[in-house]
C-alpha cells in the first residue's frame, strides 16, 4: 500500500488548515452532520446539542475560514452547507470516518497491549 | 471497486490473537475502546444497540447488525456510518459493512479492518466524479495509519 512520498507531503500541507479547523470535536461533528444531511440552518444545527446558536455560528465561521463550509441566505434563515468542491467533499467525508477509525484503532491497540491478564 | 467505496486499515498489535478477538467481539470490551455502551452481546444475525460514550457524542446512539462471527478469524457487522443526528431516522439508508480479519504473526496479531459500501450512500453517490481521480482518501488514510502504528 505504499504511495508517492512527495504527493503525500503535499497533500498533508494542503490539508493542514483543514485539520486545524477540524481539531475540535464540535466542529468535526458539524462537518460530519453537513456531510450527511446537506445544507442546514443554524436552528437545525444547534437543536438538541445544548450549545448556543452563537457558539455554533462561531464554529461554522472557523470552518468557513478553512474553506470547509459556506453560508447562504434563504429568506430570514442563514443556511450552512459544505463547500461544493466535489472531490474535496467526497474525500473529506471519508476522511472523517477514516480518522475516526484511526482513533479507534489507536485505542484498541492500547487496550489489548496493556490489558493482558496472565491467563 | 472504486476508491471511494472503502476504507481499509491494517494494524499490528502486540497481543495474542485470542486477546484481540475478545477485545473485538466481547461487547463490553469492544465498548471500552470503541467508546460505546452496548446493551447486549454480539450474536450473528442480531441487532445490538448502544449509546456512544465518546466525549461530546453522548447523545448519539449506535446500532449494528452482526453479519458473521468466525471465531478468532473474522467478525463483520453492518451499520450506518456517521449516523450522529438523533433526529434523523437512518434506518431507510443503506448501511456499510465493517469487517475485522485477524491473522497470527508470531506472538502478535495482524488486524485488518475494511469498511465498504460508501458508494451506495446518498452523499457518496453525488460524488461520482471523484471516481475518476487517481488519488483517493487512501493516501491520507495511510498517513494516519502510520501515525497510530
Amino acid at each position: 500500500m505504499s504511495r508517492n512520498r512527495a504527493a503525500t507531503t503535499s497533500r498533508m500541507a494542503d490539508a493542514a488548515p483543514v485539520f486545524a479547523a477540524l481539531g475540535d470535536a464540535r466542529r468535526l461533528g458539524l462537518v460530519t452532520r453537513l456531510c450527511d444531511s446537506g445544507p442546514l440552518s443554524i436552528a437545525r444545527l444547534s437543536a438538541g446539542t445544548g450549545v448556543t446558536r452563537q457558539a455554533i455560528t462561531k464554529h461554522l465561521e472557523a470552518l468557513a475560514d478553512a474553506g470547509l463550509v459556506r453560508d447562504t441566505r434563504q429568506g430570514r434563515e442563514r443556511v450552512w452547507e459544505l463547500e461544493p468542491r466535489r472531490l474535496e467533499r467526497a474525500r473529506r467525508c471519508l476522511d472523517q470516518i477514516s480518522a475516526q477509525w484511526d482513533a479507534a484503532i489507536g485505542r484498541l491497540k492500547t487496550f489489548v497491549e496493556t490489558h493482558q491478564p496472565n491467563t | 471497486m472504486s476508491q471511494t467505496d472503502r476504507i481499509e486499515k491494517q494494524v499490528r498489535l502486540r497481543a495474542p490473537r485470542a486477546r484481540v478477538w475478545r477485545a473485538l467481539t466481547d461487547a463490553r470490551e469492544f465498548g471500552e475502546w470503541f467508546r460505546v455502551n452496548l446493551e447486549g452481546p454480539f450474536v450473528e444475525g442480531a441487532i445490538v444497540r448502544g449509546r456512544i460514550t465518546h466525549p461530546g457524542y453522548e447523545h448519539v446512539r449506535m446500532e449494528v447488525l452482526v453479519e458473521r462471527i468466525e471465531p478468532e478469524r473474522y467478525f463483520a457487522y453492518r451499520w450506518h456510518p456517521a449516523a450522529i443526528d438523533p433526529k434523523v431516522d437512518y434506518s431507510s439508508e443503506r448501511t456499510t459493512l465493517v469487517e475485522f480479519r485477524l491473522e497470527e504473526v508470531g506472538a502478535e496479531t495482524l488486524l485488518t479492518i475494511v469498511e465498504s459500501g460508501f458508494d451506495r450512500l446518498p452523499t457518496a453517490r453525488r460524488e461520482e466524479a471523484f471516481r475518476m481521480n487517481d488519488e483517493g482518501w487512501g493516501i491520507q488514510a495511510q498517513n494516519l495509519g502510520r501515525h497510530v502504528a
